[in-house]
């Protein structure tokens, strides 16, 4: 099974690299310029979640920005107690302590405040919980297969029925397509921009994790279950994410790329993918087609 | 607080075993406390020693010093299984916890003198197996085991074909039989042997700490034995529990670790808990406030603690009431943990603190605590650890609870009941300059991390993208200026030896009630011959 795994990653390395740089620099090389602003990939010195692009990831950006407000709230409130208690009552300043062990009040306030402030947490916590596992209806289903260590797509017989590899895009060839280091790939998923795509993930070998910090999403692939998820991008552009779950020597070589494309590009696209991938056997399955 | 009137012992007639007879087949609580410790500290240095592999490599994108990145994960395995089981625990539980436990309820040992010493020796060859798992095969053509301390199969079983993770899981066996038969050993002990007139409820709370703690072992890690025995006969017996080709699952293993992952990383800070309320109302010179809630607070995160396990497991595919429910109930965790954290201050309001070397410790450990705290309430929504799961927030996350959390309040306790122990007195100057250099190194290391996770940097990754090079470069200089203070420590223990000085029976004046601090330091090797009797004072009533 290694051996055939290694055949496998040159195989795909010489025939679909070329394949792909080529791919890139034709149909899909509009789209990359968007990419300049920082979206779709890590910058350096970032300090806050990555730009959302999908309802999901905005959700959970606007979400956490709350969360992040009410906990340095909280913290600055402590740290403020902790000077306080350092100034007022070090025993210079206070050279007879007091034998004060109880105050009711004060213990009812802040076992019912947390309470409370947890409570505020929670509402708006479930509603964005609701909005990610929600079901809608898939304008499109790809089925993403982890192996060690790479990705690959199956593509479903409504758009073509083929299925391809994504492996690292790594020396002249990364330099080549401008695309970041070690977060590249020779092959992109490639999806419509506004519309539902839903995901099957599963693995092959070892557990990995299929992770989009852009769209707000990270579902793992587990050997033996079919996850699903989904997801609305709603601007054209590249997007950069990486395996998730530790998967052995090269867990940190297998990175994800999906494009986002005007829906007249992806026809383009998967008119040729047709031509150029493996088909799949009659037609990627898929555990419940909706 | 209770306090002692009469606490009987002896000083003439106090007769030390030879040598070997004493360290090797030691049935002393003092000297397997010892024992404990000194293990937890070497045990701690080649923790160390993995820990400065990681930031070396991770200082800069690209391989610098694994060519091969399975090494680099062989690191972080070791570098989690030795922290947590081989350095944290023995430090906390076996160590402070045989120390003290029976010198503050006013017992004369524990309660089975002999299945304290096979604990300690079960620990020390879990270690040697942990160690024997380096330099074996692991993963094809590699050393060691490279699974995570979490061992999750399949990479853990068909991943790792060599006998790597054989020796870890045998490892986790042995240190966990030890940790059992510990647990017990301080529930019969705080059960049975309290000093008369000391109930439950006049318990010093580190006691309480460690009575809470040893039913979370004792409940939790037959839970990890069973799943790491599954683990063991998937790999070499032919039996599918986690394997899906034989009709296994491998998220069966993720809910049986949790079930017992998630209490031990309570096991872990909870003596620490009780650790530091002893602290802050010994140098503020007043009792802890809110006795029984601090008491019961510890109880209901133990008990709470059981239930939220799968909050580790967001991305698994878990369905959205699952999720729901696991979010709620780790979110509860944070109200008895807020009780604890003001009640500290309170404690500390209106006292006379003395800044000792400890104190720096216990009031650093109560805003850093806060700082993981209100990361792990963020982690806790599932909507959020969508996006955070296993990225570097969480391991900023989890540093904060225990690197500065739990190892604060070992250091905390190691200036604090140095005199006790030892006699000796390591200067104030030396655990004041180690403070405040693993203080501003322990953030400037962890902090950024925050940053990392954020922008969306993976977890156990040994080479990452060119943007995520400026905030590792200043973990890794954090990670040298928290080195830094580790030499002060051992700088100032030197000194503590070389010294002349000596400490008092109690060094601490009078905030120090506990019984510890009736006895000499350090304590004759059989105390309390005549047992020490409890009785209230009127002013110290609740």
């Amino acid at each position: 099974m290694g051996m055939a795994r290694a055949q496998g990653r040159r195989l795909s390395r010489g025939f679909w690299g070329g394949a792909a740089a080529l791919a890139a620099a034709g149909i899909l090389g509009t789209v990359t310029v968007a990419n300049a602003a920082g979206i779709g990939q890590p910058v350096p010195w970032q300090m806050d979640l990555q730009k959302p692009v999908t309802e999901v990831a905005t959700e959970i950006y606007n979400f956490h920005h709350l969360l992040n407000w009410i906990m340095l709230v909280i913290v600055l409130f402590v740290l403020g107690l902790l000077i306080a208690v350092v100034v007022k009552f070090n025993e210079k300043a206070n050279p007879n302590p007091s034998r004060t062990t109880h105050n009711t009040m004060l213990e009812v306030a802040w076992t019912i405040v947390p309470v409370l402030i947890l409570v505020a947490i929670a509402i708006p916590s479930f509603r964005v919980l609701r909005t990610q596992l929600s079901d809608p209806k898939a304008d499109l289903m790809v089925k993403v297969i982890g192996h060690a260590w790479y990705w690959s797509y199956e593509y479903p017989e409504t758009v073509g029925g083929f299925k391809f590899d994504a492996n690292l895009l790594e020396g002249d060839d990364q330099v080549k397509s401008g695309q970041p280091k070690l977060l590249a790939t020779d092959n992109e998923m490639v999806v419509p921009v506004n519309k539902i795509v839903k995901i099957q993930v599963t693995a092959a070998d070892v557990m990995h994790s299929w992770a989009m910090p852009s769209f707000g999403f990270k579902i793992d692939a587990i050997p033996g279950r079919l996850n699903q998820f989904w997801f609305k991008a709603e601007r054209e552009g590249t997007y950069h994410g990486q395996c998730s779950e530790l998967c052995g020597q090269r867990h940190a070589y297998m990175p994800i790329t999906v494009k986002v494309v005007s829906e007249q590009a992806f026809q383009a696209w998967t008119a040729e993918a047709k031509t150029k991938f493996a088909r799949t056997d009659g037609g990627a399955k898929f555990a419940e087609a909706k | 607080m209770a306090q002692a009137v009469a606490a009987g012992h002896d000083h003439a007639h106090d007769h030390t075993p030879p040598f070997f007879q004493r360290w090797f087949n030691s049935t002393n609580h003092k000297d397997i406390g010892t024992l404990y410790l000194l293990f937890a500290f070497s045990a701690g240095i080649v923790g160390a020693f993995l820990s400065f592999g990681i930031r070396m490599e991770m200082e800069a994108p690209g391989l610098q010093y694994f060519s091969n990145p399975q090494t680099y994960n062989v690191f972080v395995t070791g570098h989690g299984l030795i922290m947590v089981f081989f350095m944290v625990m023995p430090a906390l539980i076996g160590g402070f916890g045989n120390w003290f436990v029976p010198l503050m309820i006013g017992a004369p040992d524990m309660a089975f003198p002999r299945m304290n010493n096979i604990s300690f020796w079960l620990t020390v060859a879990g270690f040697m197996s942990l160690v024997c798992s380096l330099f074996v095969e692991g993963a094809p053509g590699a050393l060691g085991a490279g699974t995570g301390w979490t061992v999750y199969p399949p990479l853990s079983t068909a991943g790792h074909p060599g006998p790597a993770v054989d020796f870890a899981i045998f490892a986790l066996h042995l240190s966990g039989a030890g940790s059992i038969l510990g647990a017990i050993n301080f529930i019969t002990t705080i059960l049975n042997m309290r000093a008369p007139g000391m109930t439950l409820h006049k318990m010093p709370l580190f006691a309480w700490s460690m009575l809470v703690t040893a039913f979370l072992l004792l409940l939790s890690l037959p839970v990890l034995a069973g799943a790491i025995t599954m683990l063991l006969t998937d790999r070499n017996f032919g039996t599918t529990f986690f394997d899906p080709a034989g009709g296994g699952d491998p998220i069966l293993y993720q809910h049986l670790f949790w079930f017992f992952g998630h209490p031990e990383v309570y096991i872990m800070i909870l003596p620490a808990f009780g650790i530091v309320s002893h602290i802050i109302s010994t140098f503020s010179r007043k009792p802890v406030f809110g006795y029984l809630a601090m008491a019961y607070a510890m109880v209901a995160i133990g008990v709470v603690g059981f239930v939220v396990w799968a909050h580790h497991m967001y991305t698994v595919g878990l369905t959205l009431q699952t999720q729901s429910y696991f979010v709620f109930a780790t979110m509860v965790i944070a109200v008895p943990t807020g009780v604890k954290i003001f009640s500290w201050i309170a404690t500390m309001w209106g006292g006379s603190i003395r800044f000792t070397a400890a104190m720096h410790w216990a009031v650093g450990f109560v805003f850093l605590f806060t700082v993981g705290g209100v990361t792990g309430v963020i982690l806790a929504n599932a909507a959020v650890d969508r996006y955070l799961h296993d990225t570097y927030y969480v391991v900023a996350h989890f540093h904060y609870v225990l690197s500065l959390g739990a190892v604060f309040i070992i250091f905390a306790g190691v200036y604090y009941w140095f005199p006790k122990m030892t006699g000796r007195i390591i200067p104030e100057w030396a655990g004041k300059l180690h403070f405040w250099l693993a203080f501003v190194g322990a953030n400037v290391l962890f902090f950024p991390m925050h940053f990392l996770g954020l922008a969306g940097m993976p977890r156990r990754y040994a080479d990452y993208p060119e943007a995520f090079a400026g905030w590792h470069w200043v973990a890794t200089m954090g990670g040298h200026i928290f080195a830094l203070g580790m030499v002060v420590f051992v700088i100032g223990v030197v000194l503590a030896f070389r010294s002349k000085e000596r400490a008092a029976d109690n060094p601490w004046g009078e905030g120090a009630t506990t019984l510890e601090w009736t006895l000499s330091s350090p304590p004759p090797f059989h105390q309390y011959e005549t047992l020490p009797v409890i009785v209230d004072e009127p002013s110290h009533a609740h």
